[in-house]
Formats: C-alpha cells, structure tokens, sequence
C-alpha cells in the first residue's frame, strides 16, 4: 500500500501529557500505575490515571460536551503543538479534505453513570443534567474534536474495544485511497469509568495488584485511559518521516470474551499487515505485544507471535506501564512503536519479574537502546477484534 | 464509489423483512407500523443465542437476509456495523447496577455493552473471520457505515455487508436520547465491476443542502425520523422501486450524502 505520512502526533496517558513524558516514560521502563484513587466507589484493583483531566474546562461555546472523556481529548489535543499542525495542514487542503476517525470503547458513558447515581430514585432521568449526543453517544467525542479542529471532512467513531483505535489508522488510510479526503487525522480516547472497572472485575479480568503481561504471575489487566492524535498524509517521494506501512484486521469468531487459543486469526491479522506493507516477518526490529496481562490473552498472542515470527523479533508489552487504555490501546501504543523507531530503543516490561515459561515468546524485560528501523503494534480486542499496525521511515 | 446492492434485508415495524416490507415502501399497500418481534435468528449455538439482546437480534436479522436474498457465502465477507447509540437497553442494566449495592454488574451485560457485539455474534455465527468494523457517526451513521463500506470494496474489490441498526432506548434515558422504534437494515454490496443482475448505487460527495429525501408517508416519515438507522429508508424505497433516482441521506453537520439508483436491467 502507499504509506501515509504521521505528518505530526501527540498522546496523553498516565505517563503525563505530551510525547515528551512517554518517552521518558518507556526509556525509564517506569510504571506510572498506582492503586485506585477515583472519588466513587471502586473494585479494588490498580489504574492509569491522567493527571487533572477533571479539571480541564471546555473552551468557550463547547460547554456541552464537558464530560471525563471529552476533558481528556482536548487535553491530549493541546500537546505537542497538535493543534498547530492540524490549522497548518488546512492551509494545505480544504477543511471538507481532512477526515477524522477516532476510536474509543466507552466514549462518555461516565456522564450517564453519573446521571443513573444522582437520580438513583427517579423512574426516568429529568432533562439538563447532561447532553447524551454530546457526551455519552458513541461520536460524541468525534463530533466534539471535529468541531474544536475545524473539520469538515469525513467523519466516524470506530468502537471495536481494544482495537478501535487501531482501525482508525486502516479507515484513514481506505478513505484516502479512495479519493475521499487529502488527510486524516486518526485517534483514541478512552476514559476511566465504573462500567468498564466492574465490568473487567466482573469477568475477573481486573488485577488486584499492578499488571504484569508476560508473567507467570499474572492475573488480569490495569485499566488506564489515555488519548492519542496522529495528522496523516500521503507520503511524497523523498519523506523519510515516519510513515504507516501496512495494516491487517480480522475477526476471530472464537468467543466474545476469550481469544482464539492459538491465536490464529491475530496471526492472519499479522501477516495481512506485512502483505499491504510488502514485508517479510524478518523485516521488522520490534513488535510492541497487545499483551493485556491476562491468562488467556498472552497465551492466545503468544501462539499468535511465534507462528508468524518464530522468535526472530524484539517483543515487549507496554501495559505495565500505562494500563490498558481500551479504546485508546491502538494509537497509544502505535505511537510507542513509532517512538521506539525515532529514539531506537526497545521499551521494557515494567512489573514483569518472572516471564511464563508457558510463552515461547522472549520479551525485553529492561527498556535498552538498539536500532529499529521498522515496528510492528498489535491490538486485539473483544469480539475477537484484531488490528496490526506497520510503522517505518517512508524513504526506505 | 459505485456498487451493486447484491442484497438487502430489512427489519423494523411494520417491515419485517425486505420480502414484505419493499410493497410498503413502494406505497402498493398501506404502512401500518405493526408490532415487530425480535426473535434471536438461528445463528450461533444456543448459549450464545440466549445471550442476544434486541439490538444484537435486530441487528443480525438484517444482515441474514441480505446475505440469504444475495446467495453469496458470508463467511468471506468484510462487514461495516453502524449504529448511533450501540445498545442502551444493556447501558441501562449497567448503570442501574453500578447504583446498586455490591455494584453487581452481569458479566453477560458487560461484554453485550461493547459496540461491536453484534459484529462478534455475526462472525461467530458464520464463522467468518473477515475484516469487521463497528462505528458511529451519530445521525449520520447509516451515511458513514455506507461510505466505510464502500471504501473497503473499492479497495479490496470484494463483497462487503454492510449493517445499519437502533434500538429504542430504554424509558429510564428516553428524554435524553429519544428513539422510538426498532430499526435494522442491510446492503450487501458487491463490487460494480462484477456481472450481477442487481441495482446498482453510486455515492457522489457530500453536498450542503437545507433538506433532504424523505418519506412522503407520514408514518414511514415519523419511522425515518425516530431512529439513526431509519434514516436509510428513501434510499431503501428507491431500490424497492427499482428505478433511476437520487436520493440524499442526513451526513455530518448541515451535509448529505447524494446517492444515485441505477435500477436492476
């Protein structure tokens, strides 16, 4: 496929606001989980929280779409200069030109939460406590970035759980190429929420303590929120920026729940990126794992990693870092790996003491440098959901 | 981006399949919006069948007989689920049980709740494991599913099922988000290079307008305003009239979708 150029990308998690803080973050192979702190009730598990995302104030017109996930965004879209970027970039195509595909899992579904538990008496909730379009509806935040951006161009929230906004980069790139739009601006937000804490809890999925991926130990996943932006563009001959390469998406019609056990269909989702990408399996220096810290799901990505790359890859799951941010997974973590790319290092498994002899796959424990000229990120969600992502510098 | 509608499927009040329901739209007989029952379609083993909830049904009722009036094999299939709100009957459940004491949240719920639900209970039931999107675009959504959908084929030149489906909210969130009645719908679409003895749709780019198609039928008119899936109803009775017409559907702000009906032969 023709790579698209990330002409600009900026990611807010629990490692702080702005790019700067990831990195830092990965390089130091810390671990910015801490024991659950919201002002509700909770189950007791670990959580990845953003700094001050409560007390973010909707800019002047926009007040309607005040809720803990659209507070998030527009924190995570003041970073980095992002917005800078996107007002240059419509000097350069029309506003009805640049599309804007995000994905998220729960969108605001917190301001509906808050509703049910101020009017937990009442048969139906009264009017004003809330906008629905503009919080809870699954574009709400789409419909929020578009109008904070300026955009006109093509348009949609895709909420496929942990691999929404990893798709957002195949739906941009399939609009592009269709002649649709010149740009795109592709993205995640997801926030923390008591739906998704008991919800994961009542799965048992959620980890009591910090989660660790790759453990033999392990037992459940940190959830965490996070929001992530990236401005693409076709890359032009003689861009050696960084660039998506390939993408690949299948559907594991396993179970809703549980993963394939030999991770067949992650594996397809795989070796679909590497086709688009026209890449070979030994191409690629790094492969940051979905690794969500949970029984099945390491074990299912594991089977899925060794039949494609027999070991012949650096490997290594972030989520011991940040949480697992749902929704927001994909372009947080595609960021990662494009961060790994552009400082050439390799980022660490915090939290992770003894590796499960069970896994096959040899993960980096301790963030270390080491050149990577290519990278691979894996998302795999519920329903069976799976997206891979190829990043590398378009010129090579 | 142009495509043949290799098939469609239909379900909602007073129109419960394509195959009973087109006469309505084509206003040969009288719409009356009849209860509509939403029964879990004889896909996926039991188990997994007791656990659908209406929207999931309503959704999956649609896809079928898109791919049944097609005679295409769905297990190939990529497919783009669009819906504005997901399910806020299984919302409703959760938040009521987060204000619970010992917040007892159904697992069963919490998995339903996620957006893509219907699309895993279809590639599960068909054992496709094609590409699959679940999106949004609020009131547009039936306008952005279509135009995914579209994308998809034109790049893979292959079928792509597309699945536009609401559910009326729950009485508790209804003053916030009202829609009233159940509506599913589906469009096979295979790529127009193909020889088919099928309608074919060409989507030209948005256009800004003041209004735009709707369904001169009152009743038809209140379905298509009452739910974020009904909006695809004229495009629905342009191909059951299978002629040559234009027909817009609502897109994001004060846009439409302009789409071009090319009837079967």
């Amino acid at each position: 496929m023709k790579p698209l150029l990330i002409r600009a990308c900026t990611l807010t998690n629990a490692f702080g606001q702005g790019n700067d803080a990831s990195l830092a973050g990965l390089r130091a192979g810390h671990s910015a989980l801490r024991p659950i702190d919201l002002e509700e009730a909770t189950p007791p598990t670990w959580i990845g929280r953003v700094e001050g995302v409560e007390h973010v104030r909707m800019p002047a017109g926009l007040s309607g779409y005040a809720c803990r996930n659209n507070q998030l965004a527009l924190l995570a879209l003041e970073q980095d200069g992002f917005m800078g970027a996107v007002h240059d970039a419509k000097t350069r195509h029309a506003p009805e030109r640049i599309g804007l595909f995000l994905g998220t899992s729960t969108s605001g579904i917190a301001a509906t939460e808050q509703a049910y538990a101020r009017h937990a008496g009442d048969p139906v909730l009264p009017g004003g406590s809330h906008e629905h379009a503009k919080t809870h509806n699954m574009f709400a935040t789409g419909a929020f970035v578009r109008e904070r951006l300026g955009l006109k161009g093509p348009a949609h929230v895709i909420s496929t759980a942990c691999s929404s906004s990893a798709k957002a980069f195949a739906a941009a790139h399939r609009h592009i190429q269709a002649g649709l739009c010149d740009a795109a601006i592709v993205g995640g937000v997801d926030s923390l929420c008591l739906t998704t804490l008991y919800g994961f809890n009542a799965l048992e999925l959620l980890a009591r303590e910090p989660c660790r991926p790759w453990d033999r130990e392990r037992n459940g996943i940190s959830i965490g929120e996070g929001a992530g932006f990236a401005l693409l563009e076709p890359a032009e001959n003689g861009d050696d920026g960084l660039c998506l390469l390939g993408y690949g998406e299948s559907s594991d019609a396993y179970h809703m729940s549980t993963p394939h056990p030999e991770g067949l269909w992650a594996a397809r989702a795989m070796l679909d990126a590497l086709r688009r990408a026209g890449l070979a399996p030994a191409d690629l220096d790094y492969l940051n794992l979905h690794a969500t810290g949970t029984r099945a799901n390491d074990q299912s990505e594991d089977r899925a990693v060794q039949s494609v790359f027999a070991g012949q890859v650096a490997c290594s799951g972030t989520k011991g870092g940040t949480g697992h941010t749902l929704g927001a997974a994909g372009i947080t973590e595609a960021l990662f790996a494009c961060m790994a790319i552009e400082h050439g290092f390799i980022p660490g498994m915090p939290h992770l003491e003894h590796p499960d002899p069970e896994l096959a796959t040899r993960v980096v424990r301790t963030s270390r440098d080491q050149r990577v000229m290519r990278a691979m990120s894996n998302s795999l969600g519920f329903g069976g959901s799976n997206c891979s992502l190829i990043f590398g510098r378009g010129g090579l | 981006m142009k495509a043949h509608v290799a098939g469609i499927g239909l379900f909602a009040p007073g129109l419960e399949s394509w195959a009973t329901g087109r006469a309505s739209l084509m206003h040969r007989q009288d719409y009356v919006a009849a209860p509509l029952t939403i029964a879990a379609p004889a896909i996926c083993p039991p188990n997994e069948r007791r656990r659908m909830t209406s929207a999931i049904r309503i959704a999956l009722q649609s896809a079928l007989q898109a791919v049944a009036s097609s005679g295409l094999e769905a297990s190939a299939i990529p497919t783009v689920f669009a819906s504005s709100e997901g399910d806020l009957d299984v919302i409703h459940h959760l938040c009521t049980a987060l204000t619970l004491p010992g917040h007892p949240v159904s697992p069963t719920h919490f998995h339903n709740s996620v957006h893509n639900a219907p699309a895993g209970y279809w590639h599960l039931g068909q054992q496709s494991h094609a590409c699959s999107t679940s999106l949004s675009a609020g009131d547009a959504s039936v306008a952005a599913g279509l135009i995914e959908a579209l994308t998809m084929l034109t790049i893979e030149q292959c079928p792509v099922l597309l699945v536009a489906y609401d559910a009326p909210t729950p009485a508790r969130l209804h003053a916030r988000c009202p829609i009233d009645a159940p509506f599913g719908m589906a469009l096979l679409l295979a790529p127009a290079t193909n020889a088919m003895e099928a309608p074919l749709i060409a989507v030209r780019p948005p256009v800004v307008a003041a209004s735009g198609s709707s369904m001169a039928h009152p009743a038809l008119e209140a379905l298509r305003q009452g739910n974020p899936a009904a909006r695809s109803l004229p495009l629905l009775r342009a191909l059951a009239l299978d002629q040559r017409l234009s027909v817009t559907l609502p897109y994001l702000d004060d846009a439409f979708l302009p789409i071009d009906i090319e009837p079967c032969c």
